[in-house]
């Protein structure tokens, strides 16, 4: 039985229609979490975080609160807000700057107090022109409100935020792509040592980066302490988690449960989240975290949404976008398709992901649009091999960031879920469901 | 003389005075200069140049690295399908190729009376609309053929003009606070928070 009765941190003001305006927010209580961290030592507003366990949100899954006490030892230049969201059927960080801008800026202000930052980003997807807008509205009413600037809330602690918009590059999310995009360069990952921005961030300097959902959950972890957080959810996993369904589902949409408490069979079948599959299909497979993620298949219904349950299986929960696909989906279309992205989107820095993305992505056109060969299936693995050598989760690393490894997670899963479904490619000379 | 509109021209040079670095100004001034000139022209991209410190040749070689900088003129109207996965199993494809029939142009073309250039997008982050549709970067919620249709009569008729500026156009609210000091203000502040922190870290090491 799904548990859905866990009230929103993030979506809380899901129902109010200007819940994006400043006085919306004040009266919903708005901005008391940084009136109240102000009052406290910058420590100690480190601390609840730590106390919540708060997982990043954006996809790698990292404590944020860690990530900030691996800085504490040395001064941090910046604080960088990751809002490039891109990974295919996320969605969430969309509906937070569009539905929430100022619960994204509390966040950000008490993030920058805790780490006595006075200069900070929020990079922002260059599609999300409302976005953009809202945000840099957002950040216009906290300065007229003291919230943001100068001496804010009369506490002497000063910070600056500018909004910067990307342009169109799914690289960019990954974090030190960001940081050369926020210098003004090609979106290139950087070559890793060093491991973290903080230790190397932007122009050189020490920087944390954390994701929208992340620093927008930091105003109630304040306000309410980073125990209460802690005590939702289970294991690692702790506090509510915003969703992203979408495919072959009745009810698409974000819905923010809490961890571990709900299933996937929960999520996608239950009336009051995903609604199940339309016109009585079956579900063939779904994705548990964005297209890079290995999919799972009808046996994995029963796992709870939870990061080690699905990592523990040989996938991840990542940026917590569950895709559904069902018995009238194609899946070499779909496996296609992904990899078609992926090879789009590779910045072409390494020999493996520029060039293997191509040559599997061809080798999968054929197979689905005509003159598919029987041993394609097997120079697919091979190929994906090479980008990824033994073919595992996590996947071993040939390039500078996980854009490559993360190429062979549709076709691997594909191919070995519904072989049959390539050979009859193969068979019918180009797509059967056609 | 510049290339830029003196109220373009003053929007970039705020811009450029946000950053610790005028280079970091590159991608938010170059949108502005598709603002103004709905693609980028040479002419802008020398003018970026200027204000960042960079070379017209390192301009071009990262506005060419993303994909909404567009080098050559397109259409008042932008139109970009999504095809990736969620909006594929919405039939995105087929929206995608009613959209090339009803704007009489291929994918990644311009249509002959230079109103519409049509793109097939990758995820828009829009995957319970599907399939997600934007015009100029701005989502229009039209999953259907007929609200496809809809839509580009309306945009003909400039009945949207009020929410979908024309191409380039992106963020129309601007920045009207902020810490408009010198990046050696903030510097200073900076190192007292420095030798602030340090002071309590010591004492906290005292008292441990």
């Amino acid at each position: 039985m799904a548990v859905v009765d866990t009230p929103p941190i993030v979506t809380a003001r899901r129902d109010l229609a200007d819940s994006y305006t400043l006085a919306r927010y004040l009266e919903t209580g708005g901005y008391q979490g940084l009136r109240k961290a102000l009052t406290l030592h910058p420590e100690a507003v480190a601390a609840e975080v730590d106390a919540a366990s708060l997982l990043g949100r954006g996809g790698a899954g990292f404590p944020a609160g860690r990530k900030w006490s691996m800085l504490r030892k040395s001064p941090i230049s910046y604080l960088v807000v990751n809002g490039d969201e891109s990974e295919p059927a996320t969605f969430k960080d969309h509906y937070l700057v569009e539905r929430d801008p100022h619960q994204l800026v509390e966040g950000v202000v008490i993030a920058a107090y805790a780490l006595q930052v006075t200069q900070a980003f929020i990079f922002l997807r260059g599609e999300f022109a409302l976005g953009l807008e809202r945000v840099q509205q957002a950040v216009n009413e906290a300065y007229e409100h003291g919230a943001l600037g100068r001496n804010i809330f009369g506490s002497g602690f000063s910070v600056d935020l500018v909004v910067h918009p990307g342009a169109g590059a799914y690289i960019c999310g990954e974090e030190t792509a960001l940081l050369e995009a926020l210098e003004g360069k090609r979106g290139f990952p950087r070559i890793k040592p060093p491991y973290f921005p903080a230790v190397t961030g932007l122009y050189g300097e020490p920087t944390v980066v954390n994701n929208v959902e992340t620093m927008s959950n930091l105003p109630w972890i304040v306000l309410n302490g980073g125990a209460a957080f802690a005590a939702l959810g289970g294991g690692r996993s702790t506090g509510t988690r915003m969703f992203a369904l979408s495919g072959r589902v009745n009810r698409p949409g974000v819905y923010e449960i809490e961890m571990v408490k709900n299933t996937f069979r929960d999520l996608i079948f239950d009336d009051r989240l995903g609604g199940g599959v339309p016109d009585g299909h079956e579900l063939r497979a779904f994705i548990p975290g964005g297209v890079s993620a290995p999919w799972f298949g009808p046996e994995h219904l029963d796992m709870v949404l939870g990061q080690d349950e699905v990592g523990a299986a040989g996938s991840m929960l990542g940026s917590g976008s569950i895709v559904v696909m069902d018995d009238t989906t194609c899946v070499v279309r779909a496996a296609w398709r992904i990899t078609k992205f992926f090879s789009r989107e590779s910045c072409g820095q390494c020999t493996p992901c520029r060039e293997g993305s191509g040559w599997v992505e061809r080798i999968l056109y054929r197979l689905e649009h005509g003159g598919g060969r029987t041993e394609d299936v097997d120079v697919l693995l091979d190929l994906c091999d090479n980008i990824s050598p033994g073919l595992n989760w996590p996947p071993q690393q040939t390039t500078i960031c996980v854009l490559g490894p993360s190429i062979p997670s549709s076709i691997t899963s594909a191919i070995s879920r519904f072989r049959d479904d390539f050979y009859a490619h193969v068979q019918h000379g180009s797509c059967p469901h056609e | 003389m510049t290339h830029f509109r003196s109220d373009i021209r003053q929007r970039a040079e705020e811009l450029v005075s946000l950053y610790p670095r005028r280079r970091s100004a590159m991608l938010p001034l170059l949108h502005l200069a598709q603002e103004q000139d709905g693609y980028l022209t040479d002419a802008g991209m020398a003018e970026v140049a200027e204000l960042t410190g960079t070379t017209p040749a390192e301009v071009r070689g990262t506005a060419a690295f993303y994909d909404m900088f567009h080098l050559e003129p397109v259409g008042r109207y932008v139109v970009g399908v999504c095809t990736n996965i969620a909006c594929l199993l919405a039939g995105g494809e087929d929206l995608l190729e009613h959209a090339r029939r009803t704007l009489g142009c291929e994918v990644g073309h311009t249509s002959a009376d230079g109103l519409f250039t049509l793109e097939e997008t990758e995820c828009l982050a829009d995957c319970n609309i599907a399939p997600a549709v934007q015009v100029n970067h701005r989502y229009v919620r039209a999953t259907t053929p007929e609200e496809l249709d809809r839509l580009v009569e309306d945009l003909r008729a400039g009945r949207r003009d009020h929410d979908i500026p024309p191409h380039g156009t992106l963020i129309r609210v601007r920045r009207s606070g902020g810490l408009r000091v010198g990046t050696a203000e903030l510097a200073e502040e900076r190192a007292q928070a420095r030798a602030a922190r340090a002071a309590r870290e010591a004492a906290a090491t005292e008292a441990s």
